[in-house]
């Protein structure tokens, strides 16, 4: 108990040191996280098109025949 | 097909090292965090004020490498027309960014009861601000142009003449009389940092090398992906227009 509290006072720094990881805790959370977003979006997206695109000429050979 | 080649081997080596990447990232950060905060003793001047070290120079670093990677990515680009290296490149700005950011606010942060003030105008700090705004003027630029081809000749120029501006954060603690320390870690003769602070330094520097290998594979993936829809879309346009 005695030590937790050691840990949040930070020497009487605690209102610089935590502050400064809580924001790169953010930040870098926050760039995951958009990244990650995007990559099943854009796939998603993708696989979407390609599924149209294979479904119109399957559908385009069957009437030509 | 040359468009594809590369892409498609890319995207194999990306699913391989994923995993890898994210693990090892998870690992190191996780480590590193509790050697920073709790496994470490407190600087004998500073208290417990340099613990911000642990974040702050290895953002810096990343800041540094970041950049320099998307320079050499985009003289590539500009030289051989190398489709991958322009992606990689695109893909590298934001976290390069995020990494400058985040080197600024937590100096801001150790700077205010270390130095009495949040900001100077001193070399150190500006060259490290210009770097910032590099950053954001690249990314901006990328997307400036109906033709994203032409967006990446610009943005790749712009991100080869902010080069210059690396070496002069590196040295302007040599070059100037600056507020900012001089260099520790990385100098002739060693670095002059007790092993006990040099481990948490060093499993967070490593730890964001993880970290950006992983997001720089997840954002590489998404541009592949944008590219091939571009091209279908492209290619949709074109048959509904033949087949009226």
């Amino acid at each position: 108990m005695e030590s937790l509290h050691a840990l949040f006072a930070m020497g009487g720094y605690a209102g610089y040191v935590w502050p400064a990881y809580g924001i790169s805790v953010v930040v870098l959370t926050a760039v995951l996280a958009i990244s990650l977003r995007q990559v099943r979006r854009r796939e998603a997206e993708l696989e979407q098109l390609q599924g149209a695109r294979r479904g119109r000429r399957n559908g385009a050979a069957g009437a030509g025949s | 097909m040359h468009r594809y080649a590369n892409p498609a081997r890319f995207l194999r080596l990306a699913k391989a090292i994923l995993p890898y990447s994210s693990g090892l990232a998870v690992l190191l950060l996780g480590s590193g965090l509790w050697f920073a905060l709790v496994g470490s003793p407190a600087d004998y001047q500073q208290g417990d004020s340099m613990r911000i070290m642990y974040v702050h120079v290895p953002s810096a670093w990343m800041g540094m490498v970041c950049y320099v990677a998307m320079a050499i990515f985009s003289a590539m680009a500009l030289i051989w027309k190398h489709p991958l290296a322009d992606l990689l490149a695109r893909a590298t700005a934001p976290v390069g960014a995020a990494f400058t950011l985040l080197c600024l606010v937590t100096g801001s942060l150790w700077g205010k009861p270390m130095w009495g003030t949040w900001w100077v105008w001193d070399a150190r700090l500006t060259s490290m601000l210009i770097l910032l705004f590099l950053y954001l003027g690249y990314m901006a630029l990328i997307d400036a142009f109906d033709d994203p081809e032409r967006g990446s000749k610009a943005g790749a120029i712009l991100a080869l003449v902010g080069a210059v501006n690396i070496p002069v954060i590196k040295f302007s603690v040599d070059w100037w009389n600056t507020l900012h320390q001089p260099a520790s870690v990385v100098k002739m003769g060693g670095p002059a940092i007790d092993p006990s602070m040099l481990l948490p330094l060093l499993l967070m520097a490593f730890g964001f090398k993880a970290y950006w290998v992983t997001v720089l594979l997840l954002r590489g993936r998404a541009e592949i992906a944008a590219q091939k829809i571009r091209v279908l879309r492209l290619a949709q346009v074109h048959a509904s227009s033949q087949g009226e």
